[in-house]
């Protein structure tokens, strides 16, 4: 963590869904993680809000962000990789959703 | 009233963009004279960040890699809190912007991108490259990252994983490459010249260095 937390919903460890919802205006969660399913590696720390920040609005409350890691095998259909490759987004708090584990 | 909407001949480096004509550039002077006469900037405050940013450079990467090679623990206290090994180094990484370093191992080599815009650790490195800006590299990047890598030169072996950074929100992401071999005995300085600014994004490694 390199920011004091605030209370933070997720773990490390913890199975995360980007819900593939629309929202105009500024973001920080890019499109093609939308609907796809990933792991929390880390907690970064509670940091304002983008989406208020971009707009002259204070961004409080602060969010939690998380490091979150997707198979890129996941990510693209063809992936051209090895299935061991990873990609690591930084996700707010308000962009994640429990996914149920993969047996 | 001068060209520039103020007397500004001080001979600096940066003297030479503000004769620029390009339309890009009569609009940034366009938007410093708003914010000016509004009075939400001054131009000595842009002049200010200009200096500030351009007395960064990968320079001050190649120095914290250097010293991580040869320092267990500041290699530690890098991988930890990259500001604090910075200060250690007397590097100001102090603003409000968070840093973290990523570690290359045989098992995982780091490639860092921003797709949304072109974040990156300029308080520590300075302005990035044009080609890590271009929409280009910040698509390709992520779908790609083993083709654009062998497009600079670089092939990861398949047993090797590619993570990939995308830091596109608030947090900047530098590479700690891999040690080459070859360098035992070489000082902090020497090996601090083996690091390129591509080596810090990810897109390069340190090359063995040439026998003489």
């Amino acid at each position: 963590m390199i920011r004091p937390a605030t209370a933070a919903r997720f773990r490390p460890g913890d199975a995360v869904r980007v819900p593939n919802v629309e929202k105009k205006g500024h973001v920080r969660t890019p499109e093609y993680v939308k609907g796809k399913r990933g792991r929390v590696t880390g907690i970064l720390g509670g940091f304002p809000d983008p989406e208020s920040l971009a707009y002259g609005g204070a961004g409080l409350p602060e969010k939690p962000l998380y490091r979150v890691c997707f198979r890129q095998t996941d990510l693209w259909e063809g992936y051209a990789g090895p299935p061991g490759d990873t990609l690591h987004v930084d996700i707010y708090e308000h962009w994640l959703e429990p996914a149920i584990e993969e047996s | 009233m001068s060209e520039n909407g103020h007397e500004h001949e001080h001979g600096h480096p940066h003297a030479e963009p503000k004769h620029e004509t390009s339309p890009w550039a009569a609009r940034i002077r366009a938007v410093e004279e708003l914010l000016a006469e509004k009075g939400i900037l001054t131009h000595e405050e842009v002049e200010a960040q200009i200096e500030y940013m351009e007395a960064r450079s990968y320079e001050n990467g190649a120095r914290l890699v250097a010293r991580a090679w040869t320092d267990p623990g500041f290699k530690e206290l890098l991988l930890r809190d990259t500001k604090a090994a910075c200060s250690q180094l007397g590097i100001d990484a102090s603003g409000t912007v968070e840093f973290v370093t990523v570690e290359n191992t045989p098992a995982t080599h780091n490639l860092i991108v921003c797709t949304l815009c072109s974040c990156y650790p300029r308080a520590i490195l300075g302005r990035p490259p044009d080609w890590y800006k271009s929409p280009a590299y910040r698509s390709r990047a992520v779908v790609e990252p083993r083709a654009v890598m062998r497009e600079f030169g670089l092939e990861i072996p398949e047993d090797t994983s590619v993570s990939v950074h995308d830091s596109s929100a608030d947090v900047r992401y530098l590479v700690l490459p891999m040690r080459p071999p070859g360098t035992e005995g070489m000082t902090e300085d020497e090996l601090a010249d083996l690091v390129t600014r591509d080596c810090l994004v990810g897109t390069a490694v340190p090359r063995e260095p040439a026998r003489v």
